[in-house]
């Protein structure tokens, strides 16, 4: 957009547009002339204020959605952030300059937010022992040790429940049962109750400022009722059931003149900053412990711990065979129907294609897991067809399996490409090879081979990105196994990406995300090595930067 | 004879191949219509067809429509909107020049290198607390999953397109602003039209891979109804693998009704559309 008309030649716009929607982009300070000026503004008036006012409205409705919640949660930072952005794009569209980044920051925002900010925190991640056990801050897990640790005491004060909210927030009632005295208990803390309805068997039926929760209702939160818990000076009031509550006392206590848990039978367990709990002489920790960096503690464990640094290995070699072999089968399997169908009297291509090109339209995740039944040891196709063999649950054939899949799901798209390759080899060149007297498989070899690889390094460096971190397909078919009998986070086919998906918890079992994304980060490292070196080889014969 | 030499192992190579693909294809066929339903009872040709299979999956044991809307809705929003935010993005770096446009370039290549699911760690953390803030974007809904996908968006199409729009004859754009189109009529009226079949088949690419996307869906997805295809037709091998295997086969067929129609219209474009960013000319 760098010829920008002006003048009075352009007032009148051969192509107005059908609806209506005038020029936004001409900049009236370049106008001659107070009348041609004034025709022009008139001109843009249209589109101009449409637009404008649209990104309007859309910045104000961002905003009142989006505000609310940060403030309730006083999120100053973040709130920060969001009036920076809107103001920008506000600036940015309300403004005629800047057209390259009108374009821009649509796409630049969803990146910022939702893969560059994800790949950032991945990186932070990697150096805390962020996980199950160590979720929150130091004080949050003294307070979780500290409440999880009540219990009754032989004599500690009992009351009568009743299930409140006040403002949303669960609040407990409670009655004394010696002198019906009426108390709100609140995460905060204990609080006088005035003119509040007692029934006889200590039930209140009404205090101002609170809603009654009904029992039936209050029994389907259960849950959120036994968590709760009031703090009070020796210790905290929890429920027991839904009607009843007693004053217990804090087994441990945080004592911050030692930075330890103390219990009454003067055991402690001290604070320890570099592993994220509270550990006592013995070694032995506190369940619930805090996040802190640990370095690259997850970074060593993963090359040097034994009972990880073996499989480590395995998974690394195993997952380039994969990508390797996938990436070579398919390129061959398609590469050898494209060139039997390249040929002038070969007739029903069409049909072929249509049928050739079926493996790659039909949605993969299903026939990925019919893939896997039809490997079934007792019922499966290939076991009818093949004789009965435990398929994937031996390490070899599932390997092989796998990677049989993955050909099958794979070569369509060669194919495709690798037609779409040939057609473009000029067809003196292969002519030409023939009259020198180049038998075909050396005009393949040194003349039409060379060609199509040129044309298709860099769709053979991405085909090689997906299936090194072809989760799906390790995923949906074997889930990693076959494992070995000592070893359940290990299986002999897992790849980087499904072993890291495991140590991360979202199936089932303990959660370590520090050490989840620090494998993150090796398999980041590992991708972009062999892609920059792939392209920087490639780009010595294609300029494909541009 | 020479018939033989030149076309004939041609054919036989063609046909081989063929049967490999197609073989898988017709055992979901006979799975979907065996009446018994089960893996056990599964021949590789039909053993008898009937549609009951179908019919469970409308019988209200498992939300088959709901995850069946579900996502195509996701699958839908995803590949038109993350195709304008890219293709916008493309014609910026084809058309313009600006402060800062080659290291833009290199930055969506090397983005690129990382899928988004890597991250999926802290991508979980984050929206632990969008949740928490905004529980329309937040887990178990498919705009959470949307706008995540839509971040993925630049970084996969943005080159490809970028390389397509590099084709178009730059005078024609020229000379759409010698008649007084602005860039935004230049944009939607001229260069959207010229590239349509290259955009149609970039966005049936994202559709399809949407419609597949299985590793997100299933952190993010975990109330039955929520879920897309491919997390619930997943739990439904879960609970009853061999029972549920004819059931399964037969929302695959019908999950295969867009992905492969989209394909077969689309197909005269494909080649174009995929080698686009990579081959010149």
């Amino acid at each position: 957009m760098t010829t920008q008309v002006a003048g009075a030649g352009s007032e009148r716009s051969p192509h107005p547009g059908p609806s209506g929607q005038a020029p936004e982009q001409r900049n009236p300070r370049r106008g001659q002339g107070g009348e041609a000026e004034k025709i022009r503004r008139r001109e843009v008036s249209t589109g101009f204020i449409v637009s404008r006012i649209a990104v309007l409205s859309i910045v104000a409705a961002l905003l009142i959605y989006a505000i609310p919640p940060l403030l309730q949660t006083e999120s100053w930072t973040a709130l920060g952030v969001l009036g920076a952005v809107t103001a920008a794009v506000a600036y940015l569209y309300l403004t005629p300059r800047h057209v390259p980044a009108k374009y821009l920051v649509p796409g630049t925002i969803f990146l910022v937010a939702f893969a560059i900010v994800p790949i950032v925190l991945t990186f932070v991640t990697a150096f805390t022992n962020f996980g199950d056990g160590h979720r929150g801050t130091k004080e949050e897990a003294i307070r979780a040790i500290e409440t999880s640790s009540v219990t009754q005491v032989p004599g500690s004060p009992e009351y009568y429940l009743t299930i409140a909210e006040r403002d949303g927030s669960l609040v407990f009632l409670l009655v004394d049962p010696a002198t019906k005295a009426v108390q709100a208990g609140t995460a905060d803390g204990l609080s006088p109750v005035d003119g509040a309805e007692v029934s006889l068997t200590g039930k209140v039926l009404s205090a101002s400022g609170f809603t009654i929760v009904p029992t039936a209702q209050a029994a389907e939160r259960d849950a959120e009722i036994g968590a709760f818990s009031v703090p009070t000076a020796g210790g905290a009031i929890k429920a027991t059931g839904l009607s009843r509550a007693f004053e217990g006392k804090a087994d441990k206590k945080y004592d911050a003149a030692c930075d330890c848990i103390v219990n009454p039978a003067g055991d402690r367990w001290y604070a320890n900053e570099t592993e994220g709990y509270f550990i006592d002489s013995a070694g032995a920790h506190l369940d619930q412990g805090w996040q802190v960096s640990v370095g690259f503690a997850n970074f060593k464990k993963a090359l040097t711990d034994p009972t990880v640094s073996g499989h480590f290995l395995n998974v690394l070699i195993w997952n380039f065979v994969f990508a390797i072999s996938s990436v070579a089968t398919t390129f061959a399997l398609g590469m050898i129907v494209a060139l039997a169908l390249h040929h002038p009297r070969v007739r029903g291509t069409k049909v072929y294609r249509v049928l050739l090109i079926l493996p790659y339209a039909m949605p993969s995740f299903a026939m990925l897991l019919i893939w896997r039944d039809m490997f079934n040891t007792d019922f499966g196709l290939i076991s009818k067809l093949f004789g009965v063999h435990d398929w994937l649950g031996t390490p070899t054939t599932a390997r092989l399996g796998l990677i049989v899949i993955n050909l099958w799901m794979g070569f369509p798209y060669m194919f495709l490409v690798i037609t779409g390759a040939l057609q473009a080899v000029p067809k003196e060149l292969t002519d030409a090879a023939r009259i020198d007297g180049a038998t075909p498989w050396a005009g393949f070899r040194r003349v039409t081979l060379p060609l199509v690889l040129v044309a298709l390094t860099p769709l053979l460096i991405s085909s090689f990105g997906f299936n090194f971190n072809n989760f799906n397909n390790i995923r949906l078919v074997t889930n990693g196994g076959p494992y070995a009998i000592d070893n359940a986070t290990v299986g002999s086919t897992d790849l980087l990406i499904s072993y890291t998906y495991r140590v991360a918890g979202f199936d089932s079992g303990v959660a370590d995300f520090g050490f989840a994304a620090a494998i993150s980060v090796f398999i980041f490292a590992i991708v972009a090595t062999v892609s920059t070196v792939a392209f920087w080889r490639s780009r010595r014969q294609e300029e494909v930067y541009s | 004879m020479r018939y033989l030499k030149e076309v004939a192992w041609r054919h036989a190579v063609a046909v081989l191949v063929t049967a490999f693909a197609l073989f898988p294809i017709m055992y979901v066929v006979s799975a979907a219509l065996n009446p018994l339903g089960t893996l056990g009872s599964t021949e590789l040709l039909p053993t008898g067809a009937s549609l009951d299979n179908f019919a469970v999956l409308f019988n209200g044991q498992q939300p088959f429509v709901h995850w069946f809307l579900n996502s195509v809705i996701i699958a839908l929003f995803s590949a038109f909107a993350g195709l304008l935010i890219s293709v916008a993005a493309a014609y910026a770096f084809s058309r313009m020049r600006f402060a800062g446009r080659r290291v833009g370039l290199l930055s969506i290549l090397l983005i690129q290198m990382f899928p988004q699911f890597l991250a999926i760690v802290a991508i979980f953390i984050v929206f632990t607390e969008i949740t928490e803030l905004y529980p329309t974007f937040g887990f178990n809904q498919p705009w959470g999953l949307l706008v995540l996908y839509l971040g993925g968006a630049l970084g996969v199409n943005t080159y490809l397109m970028k390389g397509f729009l590099d084709t178009v004859p730059k005078e024609i754009d020229e000379s759409a602003t010698m008649d007084g189109a602005s860039h935004v009529q230049t944009f939607f009226r001229i260069i959207l039209p010229l590239v349509g079949p290259v955009l149609a088949v970039t966005a049936m690419l994202s559709f399809i891979g949407t419609i597949n996307e299985f590793l997100i869906a299933n952190v993010f997805l975990r109330d039955t109804e929520a879920k897309t295809l491919a997390v619930g037709m997943y739990g439904m091998l879960t609970d009853k693998r061999d029972a549920n295997f004819g059931p399964f086969a037969a929302a695959t067929l019908l999950t295969a009704i867009p992905t492969v129609s989209l394909f077969l219209w689309l197909q005269k474009y494909i080649v174009s559309g995929l080698t686009a960013g990579a081959v010149k000319g």
